[in-house]
């Protein structure tokens, strides 16, 4: 966005814009809110994405507290059957859509071209474009709590439950065209970071020398590209049925309901690994790192990873065993499933075994990550009763389900995600997250979160269905299993967890407020976004490196004693750094900000919102996306080198070739 | 060194935007696939409207087929023009691909006219639902690439387009004959095949 002229490069020179060459002059803030309204800095957006998918974290983390306080106590009164179903039906919509996959998009956003030794991403106004989708999105699933209700047919919203018979009100319509939204934002996310991660690595960086992050979230994105165009098919079927009078899920004229659930899980399936990997690739940097040892079997996380890519495209079905899809097909989605084990098993082994013999040093980070090692093995051991077929006709719609889910997203994902912050805390604003703090917010969320979800496993197998708004004392039984018990245990770790949770918001502030610069390098690290400054220069890279071992940062701090075999210290993170800034490029031309991002994908949400109300506003919506198109189009994504001169007095800049994306 | 972001030499040797548009048409591919799925799953459930072969005219659509056909190979004379950076007539060529595409689309509409007419309905049947559900998105398809190969000449003209013109023209040219070989697949799915 700027140029960066040396010897000055904290200085950000101010691009002039000479000519309109997208309709209207191209912004050129670099301070303010405009500098990040108009942004399309992978780093900036990555953390926008984080903070906003942090805010919807805590939307659905409320909708969760209510769900629990409605069943903490027989006959709760908390919430009506209709605000519960919507309840929970928002609450997972959210976690899943607005939180754990932006938050996972915002990670990838900002790490992979850090991690792959590139300064910004293939398409950087596509990635300001998807942030923006996100986010109006996700406002426009939340607006139907304040239009007449929200969806409340639960997050796989099966048919014909999802008809406008049994879901009259507005909400389904939000829920079916808000997620459309997010959906593209995720498509266009993830052609961007495909095309990143194949096109734009450093010299020398093949793909088997690729950060293990960067490697999960590739998998990831390959998924999104590939399950999104399916929900996306589900999503307009439902909505066609619903605003203009089509008959796929209408029984009574003959339609197979069973057919949105073969969409939904095909999409929803693959969907559980986009959820869980990014979480795979953070523990996969953060425990060598702090066991002081390279990953075990790098090359085995890699394929394991691409193994679960591919044999998760062949499970989905196990979502449906109780739906009477015949012998065969359960016997052959029992296997596949039980198949799909094996890689994450691998991944658990391989984690195992780097910590085998290392140096321990347990810091938040690394203890989160062991979090997840162990809960989410537990989450997955559950879930291979569940591929046991008449097992899993009895957990079907119990709270069993609801337990072996949490396991694996809470203890999983969200403990991954808690990891990566402590990491890359550091690397992102230069300053280190309160330790002690730290320490607080991992056990108080580990203990509430085994807390509210390690009873759901009782309460499930005594027969508790999922999404029941209320139980009463006469059917909640004796003993040690009495549901009574266990539902107020569950409820209480709840409030428990989200004490935690409320640790790492508190961490925030106070770390935000202490002067204390982070060290360049922390945590003695091994991957090459740790080989910039703290936080990173706009441009990322003084120079390009040029990448030779699999942890390039580490190999270029530390070189192997030919007499002992063991590894020595021969330069610090301090002199590499110098030594970049010795020989830094002179010229670098950075993506241009744009309007034209945050405009088509203001669009998005007017054009659906006309869909519910009146055709007339999507038109308005529609020549808001066309004019924002066109914007776009004549607009090239880097300034043109004349608007760079004017401001720099000439020092023979380089001819750089128009640019386009 | 002068370096943008994605201006150096890509790792795979394939520009960015090719690239780009290799992997989202990939993704409709699942988009078709979703969308063929439903209608084979419905196409004999009728429900007391018109069956497929009551209605289809399947030399009127074979010849508007063969339309879509041949603008694929006007799409490949424009890039081949675009190439060797003839605007002239690469701006003719790709007049000529929309030009087919629009007959095309064209064709689609008197047929969906033809079809409403007889009795078929978009809530009349699974089969009717279906049907326009499907060739319908296959239609948006054929139509947003119009107006990008117009655009293009627009812009072309105006010799503003951002990037080498030859990739833009060979993107839009992928996305083109994409939606030409699903049109092959839908023709033979729902009109050759009887139910």
């Amino acid at each position: 966005m700027a140029i960066i002229e040396r010897p000055a490069p904290t200085v950000p020179a101010i691009v002039t814009p000479t000519s309109t060459y997208g309709l209207l002059k191209r912004p050129v803030s670099t301070t303010g809110w405009r500098s990040w309204v108009f942004t399309v800095d992978h780093k900036k957006l990555g953390i926008m994405y984080a903070a906003t998918a942090m805010f919807f974290f805590i939307v659905g983390g409320v909708e969760a507290l209510l769900i629990r306080l409605q069943l903490a106590a027989p006959n709760g009164k908390v919430l009506n059957a209709d605000l519960y179903n919507q309840m929970f039906t928002m609450h997972a919509t959210t976690m899943v859509f607005l939180f754990v996959m932006p938050m996972a998009a915002g990670f990838a956003n900002y790490f992979v071209p850090l991690q792959i030794g590139a300064r910004d991403v293939a398409f950087p106004r596509l990635n300001a474009f998807g942030f923006w989708a996100f986010l109006f999105g996700g406002i426009f699933l939340n607006l139907a709590w304040f239009l007449g209700g929200a969806a409340d047919g639960g997050w796989f919203m099966y048919a014909p439950n999802s008809g406008p018979v049994f879901s009259p009100s507005h909400g389904v319509d939000f829920w079916a065209l808000g997620l459309q939204i997010t959906g593209i934002a995720s498509l266009t996310g993830a052609i961007n970071l495909i095309i990143t991660v194949l096109n734009m690595r450093a010299p020398g960086m093949t793909l088997m020398k690729m950060p293990i992050f960067t490697w999960m979230i590739t998998v990831v994105q390959f998924l999104l590209l590939f399950a999104v165009p399916v929900i996306t098919v589900a999503l307009f079927l439902l909505s066609f049925q619903r605003n203009f009078g089509a008959q796929f899920f209408d029984v009574a004229a003959g339609a197979d309901p069973l057919l949105w659930q073969h969409l939904f899980w095909i999409f929803g399936h693959p969907e559980v690994y986009i959820l869980i990997l990014p979480s795979f690739g953070i523990v996969s940097e953060v425990l060598p790192v702090f066991s002081r040892k390279p990953l075990f079997g790098y090359p085995f996380v890699v394929f394991s990873g691409a193994a679960i890519g591919f044999v998760g495209w062949g499970v989905w079905a196990h979502h449906m065993f109780a739906s009477g899809l015949g012998p065969v097909s359960v016997a052959v989605f029992s296997l596949t499933t039980m198949a799909i084990a094996v890689p994450t098993g691998v991944k658990i082994i391989n984690w195992t075994l780097t910590m085998w013999g290392g140096k321990l040093w347990f810091t938040t980070a690394m203890k989160f990550a062991i979090g997840l090692i162990v809960l989410f093995t537990v989450g997955g051991l559950s879930g291979v009763t569940h591929a046991v077929a008449p097992s899993d006709t009895q957990q079907t719609d119990t709270y069993y389900i609801v337990a072996h889910f949490h396991y694996v997203l809470f203890g999983g994902a969200v403990l991954g995600i808690f990891s990566g912050f402590y990491y890359w805390w550091p690397k992102v604003f230069g300053k280190m997250l309160n330790e002690k703090i730290g320490s607080w917010n991992f056990w108080l969320m580990v203990i509430g979160l085994n807390m509210t979800f390690g009873p759901m496993h009782i309460l499930g197998l005594q027969g508790q269905p999922r999404r029941m708004y209320q139980w009463t004392e006469a059917r909640a039984g004796e003993g040690f299993f009495n549901l009574a018990f266990w539902n107020l245990v569950a409820s209480i770790g709840s409030f428990i967890l989200s004490v935690g949770i409320l640790m790492f918001l508190i961490n925030v502030v106070v770390t935000a407020r202490n002067p204390k610069k982070a060290p360049l390098d922390p945590w003695n690290a091994r991957s090459l976004e740790w080989m910039t400054s703290n936080p990173p220069k706009e441009h990322n890279f003084d120079v390009i490196p040029t990448v030779h071992h699999l942890d390039e940062f580490f190999h270029q701090k530390f070189e192997e004693d030919e007499a002992t075999h063991t590894m020595k210290q021969v330069r610090t993170a301090e002199e590499i750094m110098a030594e970049q800034e010795r020989n830094a490029d002179k010229h670098i031309h950075m993506p241009s900000p744009s309007y034209w991002p945050i405009v088509l994908a203001f669009g998005l949400p007017i054009i659906t919102f006309g869909l519910i109300y009146s055709h007339l506003i999507s038109v308005v919506g529609g020549v808001i996306v066309l004019f924002a198109a066109y914007g776009w189009a004549l607009e090239s994504s880097t300034a043109p080198d004349s608007d760079f001169e004017t401001n720099t007095p000439g020092t023979g800049l380089d001819k750089v070739g128009a640019n386009h994306d | 060194m002068t370096d943008v972001a994605h201006d150096h030499a890509s790792s795979t040797g394939i520009s960015n935007v090719k690239l780009g548009m290799w992997a989202f048409l990939g993704s409709e591919c699942l988009l078709f696939g979703g969308l063929i799925s439903t209608y084979m799953l419905y196409r004999g459930r009728v429900s007391g409207g018109p069956r497929p072969s009551q209605i289809f005219d399947i030399p009127f659509t074979s010849v508007s087929s063969f339309v879509l056909l041949m603008s694929s190979l006007t799409m490949v004379l424009a890039v081949s023009a675009a190439h060797k950076e003839d605007d002239r007539k690469t701006n003719l060529w790709l007049t000529v691909t929309a030009l087919l595409g629009a007959t095309f689309v064209g064709g689609q509409v008197y047929e969906f006219t033809a079809f409403y007419k007889e009795g078929l309905g978009f809530s009349t049947s699974l089969f009717g639902s279906s049907f326009y559900t499907l060739t319908g998105f296959h239609g948006v398809h054929v139509t947003v690439g119009i107006i990008m190969l117009m655009s293009l000449v627009g812009i072309l003209k105006r010799s503003s387009v951002p990037g080498k013109k030859a990739e833009v023209v060979e993107m839009i040219g992928l996305y083109w004959h994409f939606v030409d070989i699903v049109w092959i697949i839908i023709f033979t799915l729902v009109y050759l095949i009887p139910v």
